[in-house]
Order: C-alpha cells, then sequence, then structure tokens
C-alpha cells in the first residue's frame, strides 16, 4: 500500500504571478515550499505557502478555490505554462504533489485572456462565460407544467452524449489555453447537450446564434483548429461539440 | 414558549392542496411593484429566483462565488429521490413520506415531509425539461437506484454528478431571467447582516468581494437560501467558503435557530492523510449498492486486504443490520465504522478507515459495469490516495457533511421574523435527526420551485411594497455595525492566523461534538469555546486592508461566527438527554450500542432565540405530533 513514505518531504520553488488589482503592473515573485508531502494537494502547498506569508506579516497569494474537489470549476492556475497543470482530466484542485519532485522549479499564473481580466494575482473575472449562458443557455421552460418525465423517451446514445457534454464545470481552461482566447469548447458543450434532446431541439437554432452572438461581444477570440482547448480540459470535452455548434450555427444562418 | 409550526390540518394526503387554496394570491401586476432578495443561489435559490422572476417579482439574487453555477449543491454525486414509482417496486408518496419520518428518527412535521414527498415528481418532469441529461436505460426511460434507508429504488442520478446537473438545470433558468431583466444577479458578494425594519426582514448588508464595499440592499421579503453549516467542524465535505454566516447573523437579529446539534456524518468519504489537510472528499453513498464494507476481525491484522481471507473478514453491516445491509442510513452506518474502529479493527493510518470493497460485485458483474456506472468516482479517489480501487479496495471513513439543524421555519417555510423566509439546507424542517441520502437536493428543489412561490404570495399579499428604503436608518446602523468588525478584524495585528483557529475549534468540535457525544465532553467543550474566541479577538493576524480583494478577511468573519455558532451547537446537544439519528450521547444507547430516543420527553423541535453572545440562549419548543408514521424504535435490522 502506498501512504508509508509519508515522512519524507519536499521542497520546492514557486515562480508565482502577483499583481495588485486590475490595472496594477503585475510581476513574477519567488517563495520556496517547505515539508510538503506527496499527500497534499497543490492547493494544500500553496496554502503553506500563504500561512508563512501571513505570518511574515505579508499579503497572501490570492486563487480562487472552493470544492477542492474538481467539480465547481473555480480554480485556475496555470502551472508550468499548462492550464490545470497537465494531469488529464485534473483540476488544479485536484493535482496532487506527488506529480512533483524534491527541487523542482514550479511557475504560477493565471489564465491569460482578453475576455478574463485578472482581479488580482491568480484571480480572473469569468462573468463573460455566464454572459454566454444567459444569452441562449437554457430551454425556456416555466417551472411547472412540465410533462411527465417519461413522456418523451430519449434514446441512451443521445442521453449519454447529452450528459458527455454537460460535463462541463465552466473554468475556462478551454479559453486559456486557446491561443485565440476562444470560448468554442464552452459554447459548443452547452450548445451540443440541447440540441440533442428533444426538449432543448426546439430553440436549437436561435440558442446557437444567440451565444456565438454573446461570445464574440465578450471579446472571446474566433476557433482556428488548434483543439488546445481539449487538451487542456479537465472534464475531457470533446472538441466534437465545437462541430456541432457549427452545424448548429449554419442552420440558424441560412433559417 | 411553545411554538407553532401552523401546519394545515386535515387528512395528510389533502394538506398541501388545501393549503394552496387557502393561501393569499398576488395580483399579476401587483408582482412587479415587490422585490424579494435571495441570498444564495445553489439548488434552493436559484430554483427560488428564477421561479419567482418567472412569475413577475423583481429578484435580487447573491452569492459569494463567481457565479451561481459555482454553488455547493454543484458536488452532489449520488442522486436526487422522487416517489415515481416508474420500476414498479412499490414506491408511492406514501412510502416516501414514511421512509423519511422513520429516516429522520422522529423529530421532523409530518405535514413538511408530506409536501416534499408529493412535490417530488414533479421535480424530476421540471429538470427534464430543463434538459438534465439523467441516466436512461436502453428503452429511453429513467433509470434509478437505490440509496440507503429505502428498499425500492428511487433515486434518479446523472452519473456521479447529479448535483451538478441539477444546479446546472436551476443555473440555466436563473440565466434567462437574469437576460429578461428580472433577476440582478450580485455573485462575489457575502451577506453580512440582516435588517429588520419594524420588527421584519427587508433588507440585508453585503460586502462586495472584489471593492470592499459594504451597502445595504433592501426589499419586500428576504429569502436566506445559504446552504449548511458543518465547517463548524472545519474538516467536512463542504466547500471551503461554506459558513453559518448568513443564518448566524439572522439568529443574532431574532430569528430562532432549530436543532443545531442535528449534523450528519457521512460514512463514505476519503480518509484523512495529515495535518496541513484542508477538506474531506465524499465518495457517494451510491457505491454502497455494490461495495461492501468491512474490517478484519482480528485486531492488529495488517495483511494486506486481498490476503485476508473470507473467514477473517467481518462484513460488519451485513452481520449487524441484515435486512438493510450496506444500505443501512448512514448515521448508522457512521457509528458502526467508529465502532469498528474504536474497536482496534480501523485500517489505514491511524487505524482510522474501513474498507469498502467491489471484490464481489466486479466478480458478478465486471469491472466494465462498475466502470460505468461509478467510474469518476475511482478516478477522483485513486487522484487523492493514489490507489486503485477496482484491485484494492477502498479505504473510507466517516466525515462531516449535512447540517439538518437551521433556522427555525414554519409550513410556509418563513422564520418567526416576519418575511424572512429560509430554504434547502439552511432551514431545518424535514429531515428530522438524520437525512436519508438523494433527499437533500429533493429537498432544495422542492422548496424553490414549488413551495416558495406559493408562500412567499401569502406573506407580500399582506404587506406594502417598497416600505424600506437603502437610507433607512436601520441600513445605515447595519452598515456602520459591519464596517466596525470588519476594522476590528484588521487592527487586531496578532500572532496567529484564521486558519490556526478554525482548526483548534474545528478539533476540538469534531473530538467531542462529531460522532458521538457525552455530557462530560460538552460540557468541557463549552468551557473552551469561549478561551479560543477570546484568543482570535487578542491574537488574530490579518494582513492586507478591506477595500480590496481580501479572503483571509473573509474567512476571519466566517470563524468569528463559527466560534460563537459552535457554543449553541453544544448546548443544544447537552440539553437533548436522549440520542436520535445524527445526535448520539452516549449515555441514551440500548445495550446493542442502538440510540435511545426519548420520546417522552424530548419529542420537539428545539428552537433557540439569542441573547447575547456571553449569556445563555433561551429555548423554545415546538411540540411534534405523529399521526399518520406511529412513533416506534427505529429498527434496520
Ligand atoms: C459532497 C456532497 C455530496 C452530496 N451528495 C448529495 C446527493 O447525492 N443527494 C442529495 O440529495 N444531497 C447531496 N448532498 C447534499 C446537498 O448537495 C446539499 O444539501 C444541497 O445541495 C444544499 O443546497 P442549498 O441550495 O441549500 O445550498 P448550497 O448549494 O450550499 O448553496 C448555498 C448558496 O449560498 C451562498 N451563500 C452562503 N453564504 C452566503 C453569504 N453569507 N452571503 C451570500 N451568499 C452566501 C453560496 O454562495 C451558495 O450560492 C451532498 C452534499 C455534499 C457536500
Ligand atoms: S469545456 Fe472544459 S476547459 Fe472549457 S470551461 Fe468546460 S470544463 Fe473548463
Ligand atoms: S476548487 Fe472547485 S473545481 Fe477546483
Amino acid at each position: 500500500m502506498s501512504g508509508q513514505n509519508e515522512h519524507k518531504t519536499m521542497t520546492l520553488k514557486l515562480i508565482v504571478w502577483r499583481q495588485n488589482g486590475k490595472n496594477g503592473p503585475g510581476r513574477f515573485e519567488t517563495y520556496t515550499a517547505r515539508e510538503i508531502t506527496e499527500h497534499h494537494s497543490f492547493l494544500e502547498m500553496l496554502d503553506v505557502v500563504n500561512e508563512d506569508l501571513i505570518k511574515e506579516g505579508k499579503e497572501p497569494i490570492i486563487f480562487d478555490h472552493d470544492c477542492r474537489e474538481g467539480i465547481c470549476g473555480v480554480c485556475s492556475q496555470v502551472i508550468n505554462g499548462v492550464p490545470h497543470g497537465g494531469q488529464e482530466r485534473t483540476t488544479v484542485c485536484q493535482l496532487h504533489m506527488r506529480k512533483f519532485k524534491d527541487g523542482d522549479t514550479i511557475y504560477i499564473e493565471p489564465w491569460r485572456a482578453r475576455a478574463f481580466p485578472i482581479l488580482k494575482d491568480l484571480m480572473v473575472d469569468r462573468s463573460a462565460l455566464d454572459t454566454i449562458i444567459q444569452a441562449g443557455g437554457y430551454t425556456s421552460a416555466h417551472t411547472g407544467g412540465a410533462p411527465d418525465a417519461n413522456a418523451i423517451p430519449i434514446p441512451k446514445p443521445d442521453a449519454e452524449y447529452s450528459m458527455d457534454a454537460a460535463e462541463c464545470i465552466g473554468c475556462g481552461a478551454c479559453v486559456a489555453a486557446c491561443p485565440n482566447g476562444a470560448a468554442m469548447l464552452f459554447t459548443g458543450a452547452k450548445v451540443a447537450q440541447l440540441a440533442v434532446l428533444p426538449q432543448g431541439k426546439v430553440e436549437a437554432k436561435e440558442r446557437a446564434r444567440a451565444m456565438i452572438k454573446a461570445m464574440q461581444e465578450c471579446g472571446f477570440g474566433n476557433c482556428t483548429n488548434h483543439y488546445e482547448c481539449q487538451a487542456a480540459c479537465p472534464k475531457g470535452i470533446h472538441v466534437k461539440f465545437i462541430a456541432r455548434l457549427n452545424r448548429e450555427y449554419i442552420r440558424a444562418l441560412i433559417g | 414558549m411553545n411554538l407553532n409550526g401552523k401546519c394545515p390540518t386535515g387528512p395528510i394526503e389533502k394538506t398541501w392542496d388545501k393549503h394552496r387554496f387557502d393561501m393569499k394570491l398576488v395580483n399579476p401586476a401587483n408582482k412587479r411593484k415587490y422585490k424579494i432578495l435571495v441570498v444564495g443561489t445553489g439548488l434552493a435559490g436559484a430554483s427560488a429566483a428564477a421561479s419567482l422572476a418567472e412569475l413577475g417579482y423583481n429578484v435580487e439574487a447573491f452569492c459569494y462565488q463567481d457565479s451561481p453555477r459555482r454553488a455547493h449543491s454543484i458536488a452532489a454525486q449520488g442522486g436526487i429521490n422522487a416517489s415515481k414509482n416508474y420500476p414498479n417496486d412499490g414506491d408511492s408518496i406514501y412510502r416516501l413520506f414514511y421512509d423519511t419520518v422513520k429516516g429522520g428518527d422522529f423529530r421532523a412535521r409530518e405535514a413538511d415531509v408530506w409536501r416534499l414527498a408529493q412535490v417530488s415528481s414533479h421535480i424530476i418532469d421540471q429538470c427534464v425539461a430543463q434538459g438534465v441529461p439523467f441516466a436512461r436505460d436502453y428503452a429511453g426511460y429513467l433509470d434509478n437506484r437505490s440509496f440507503g434507508g429505502a428498499q425500492v429504488s428511487r433515486t434518479f442520478y446523472a452519473r456521479g454528478q447529479t448535483g451538478q446537473q441539477l444546479l446546472l438545470g436551476a443555473y440555466s433558468a436563473l440565466s434567462r431571467q437574469i437576460k429578461a431583466g428580472m433577476v440582478k444577479m450580485f455573485p462575489r458578494t457575502e451577506m453580512l447582516d440582516l435588517v429588520l425594519v419594524d420588527g421584519e426582514a427587508k433588507g440585508i448588508t453585503v460586502r462586495d468581494l472584489i471593492s470592499g464595499e459594504i451597502r445595504c440592499h433592501v426589499g419586500d421579503a428576504v429569502l436566506l437560501c445559504t446552504g449548511g453549516y458543518v465547517n463548524v467542524f472545519y474538516l467536512s465535505t463542504m466547500a471551503m467558503g461554506a459558513s453559518v454566516t448568513a443564518i448566524w447573523k439572522a439568529y443574532k437579529k431574532g430569528a430562532f435557530f432549530a436543532n443545531p446539534c442535528y449534523t450528519q456524518i457521512h460514512p463514505t468519504c476519503i480518509p484523512q492523510s495529515g495535518d496541513y489537510q484542508s477538506k474531506l472528499t465524499l465518495m457517494s453513498e451510491s457505491l454502497r449498492n455494490d461495495g461492501r464494507c468491512w474490517v478484519p476481525k482480528n485486531r492488529g491484522d495488517n495483511r494486506s486486504p486481498n490476503d485476508i481471507p473470507e473467514e477473517d473478514r467481518d462484513y460488519y453491516l451485513e452481520r449487524k443490520y441484515p435486512s438493510f445491509g450496506n444500505l443501512a442510513p448512514r448515521d448508522i452506518a457512521s457509528r458502526a465504522a467508529k465502532e469498528q474502529c474504536d474497536d482496534g479493527r480501523g485500517v489505514g493510518p491511524g487505524g482510522r478507515g474501513v474498507y469498502l470493497d467491489f471484490r464481489d460485485s466486479i466478480a458478478r458483474l465486471g469491472e466494465e459495469t462498475i466502470r460505468e456506472r461509478y467510474g469518476n468516482l475511482f478516478e477522483m479517489y485513486e487522484r487523492i490516495t493514489d490507489e486503485n480501487g477496482y484491485k484494492v479496495p477502498m479505504r473510507i471513513y466517516p466525515a462531516p457533511h449535512y447540517a439538518m439543524g437551521g433556522l427555525w421555519v414554519d409550513y410556509n417555510l418563513m422564520s418567526n421574523i416576519p418575511g424572512l423566509f429560509v430554504l434547502g439546507e439552511a432551514n431545518f424542517s424535514v429531515h428530522g435527526a438524520n437525512r436519508l441520502g438523494a433527499s437533500a437536493l429533493m429537498q432544495g428543489l422542492a422548496d424553490g420551485y414549488f413551495v416558495i412561490p406559493y408562500t412567499v404570495a401569502h406573506y407580500l399579499a399582506q404587506t406594502k411594497p417598497g416600505k424600506a428604503k437603502e437610507d433607512h436608518a436601520e441600513c445605515r446602523k447595519s452598515i456602520e455595525d459591519v464596517k466596525g468588525s470588519m476594522k476590528k478584524l484588521l487592527s487586531i495585528n496578532g500572532r496567529r492566523t484564521v486558519t490556526e483557529l478554525m482548526r483548534e475549534l474545528g478539533t476540538l468540535m469534531w473530538n467531542n461534538v462529531g460522532m458521538a457525544r457525552s455530557k462530560e465532553g460538552l460540557t468541557e467543550v463549552i468551557m473552551k469555546i469561549p478561551g479560543i474566541r477570546e484568543e482570535f479577538w487578542q491574537n488574530l493576524r490579518v494582513t492586507g486592508n478591506g477595500a480590496q480583494i481580501n479572503q483571509q478577511l473573509e474567512n476571519a468573519g466566517r470563524t468569528a461566527d463559527f466560534l460563537e455558532f459552535a457554543e449553541l451547537l453544544c448546548r443544544d446537544a447537552l440539553h437533548r438527554n436522549e440520542s436520535c439519528g445524527g445526535h448520539f450521547r452516549v449515555e441514551y444507547q440500548y445495550e446493542d450500542g442502538e440510540a435511545k430516543r426519548d420520546d417522552k420527553n424530548y419529542c420537539y423541535s428545539a428552537a433557540w432565540e439569542f441573547k447575547g453572545v456571553d449569556s445563555e440562549p433561551e429555548l423554545h419548543k415546538e411540540p411534534l405530533e405523529f399521526k399518520e408514521v406511529h412513533l416506534a424504535v427505529r429498527s434496520y435490522k
């Protein structure tokens, strides 16, 4: 069983982006993380560094985090140039220090994209993703009056396809990874999730049109098929959903 | 004083329909004159905000995360109950009602539970209409699984991410109303005080977590949908930002706090691995459909689990509870795990763990089927522990998970403060002393979609809109109070960090008030808490200032409230001289270790009234009557 060599600890050098407020100039600062075990999560390692900073009377590194179990989608750090740190299907909060070794140097930066202004240090403003959903990421079903849930059978493959798309946690890593800062994977996932279901089909065209428009207005770039988004996505959202988005969009354009 | 929940009377199956007819309505043209403040946008808050906005009310909604999509409801894995009886296995509204009353160890109101069971079916309909991709069978119909405390399959699920999908459904409905201009959403905004005008809830004071601005919002009613408080144990399955703050501030303004000692310890969590640990991770209870819990029969047996033969294993849940087996309810399963570990037969570091073994179900169904059912949970387990659950049994241990207690509300979900409504985990209503799995999601959505739209109208119909303005003296005073306490936190300039102090409180609470409680332990904790509180206010260190993002300041405020609240939780536990559900007092147990309820003296909800931080709160009782489900010893044998 593992977990027996927990007395071995690591010392790491961190090079972290610090930025005081939206418009403040940013800079890299160097810190040392001491007595880190393989069982520390990446964020728990940062907690250790922050506790030291506070005790020295300095301001701790600000970063977004909440559920710490890979589902709320709020954690967002670029580690050594890779959003979420590069472990397959893993958010930063689920990354564990056993992936690093004693003496490593680790670069930590915020998401960088035109549509995500930095608020402080590693924390960014992702409200643009909410704006995209508000433009049409729903069915217009009012509360009450829905028919029995089994009234319309949905083929299992369609339900599975929909769920594959619905797993998106809205973290924005796809945007941060994209050289153009596009939000196509995020938007495509929502459009595809709903378009494949009978309940969502009704508004599919209008939804694609409205969400793409919102995407452009929010300052996201265009997709030029780099597929960096899929590689960075902690939920393994597939680029086929971008194709689906394009299909729905074209349908919307030709009426 | 005896409290009255104002439940409708008459045959239980008619209560909600009759009540809906008896309540007053707000005429459609008048709805837009009212503004409703919704604090929290988890399942309860998002569903409420969306439904009320659809009806035409003006809504302002608040959450501390950067988006309503991230409320902790998102973390719920296993599923949501409904009495659809699709599998034809004998479910009905009555059975769901019965299971919930019994599951709660007879400490909830019958009428509230009935309503929950009655509307449960509509929730599933509503979610499907929103495009929630629930699991389906090959015929295209909805699939069900079983959860603890029930002998029927009534749990709907979306892989291991049911809460996520339900929340995204409610969030999408909310987003539609934001776009329509009916809801104004304030993310990264934390409520730090409740404002009363002439004794009614008319506003909240909040801090903008980005700019640090402290301001007041006023409305005609306030809905608190702010989730649970088990972060009082420091380590729990809750999100890092989850706190008691919103309901604690309301308590300090006069709202009664009911049954704070009813906390749920979830049996299947990944054991703690070190002191640096910041939170605990749940492994869905649904795993107990196919996993078997066991410990070695003999103490000190440190063979690797796969080398321990059948005859040396103790499948303790199957042994103790043959008819429910591994699906015994949570309180019972957690205590059983603790018992085995206390007996020296626990496994893993410190002997605080039991095995959850999939060997037999993998042999029966194949690894592929198990992967299909729980793949994401096995992956999560491996990421955290570096162990492969398909090959080696998982190690699990109970962890604080859910709060049955919360602000006291009547049948209309209104607290004793007129205009203050409380929904979801933040209230105390339907789960009694123990919640059954897959019932919290059901409750949150029932409250938000199907109860509050009716009951809030009944209150609003009797009040004039726009009674309070932002510059009301009460608002100004509240803003000054909040600013004052921020300033105080920033100026202590001591030597201890917020995390250190919160960990100290949490450890004390977990060791003495966690899974088992005693008079001595509780008395000792009640004596020690004021000391930690004093240390906090004398020796805390928060760097930075209040006019910017300052996560330590946020945590300091939340910790200050936990330091007061913890004492109330202990007092409630000390006063309840019985064991029931999640509240286990070692003095009150049967010879076989089962909980011993005392219906003669404690068949009531305990609602506490604030009397000052350093004074004892006043107890009010709401007697509970059981007309449908007869009070009986709760047995799962
Ligand atoms: C890991 C885990 C798994 C679970 N699995 C299941 C399951 O399978 N089935 C089931 O039925 N239940 C499950 N539960 C329980 C269930 O998820 C919760 O009880 C339920 O989702 C709570 O919903 P809520 O809307 O009341 O609160 P939450 O979803 O917690 O939302 C609270 C909201 O209040 C806001 N808030 C809090 N304080 C403030 C403040 N001071 N100011 C402003 N905003 C504030 C937050 O921002 C958030 O929006 C699980 C819980 C956990 C932790
Ligand atoms: S598609 Fe993937 S990377 Fe993009 S927001 Fe969703 S989960 Fe994050
Ligand atoms: S903190 Fe929630 S996904 Fe990482």
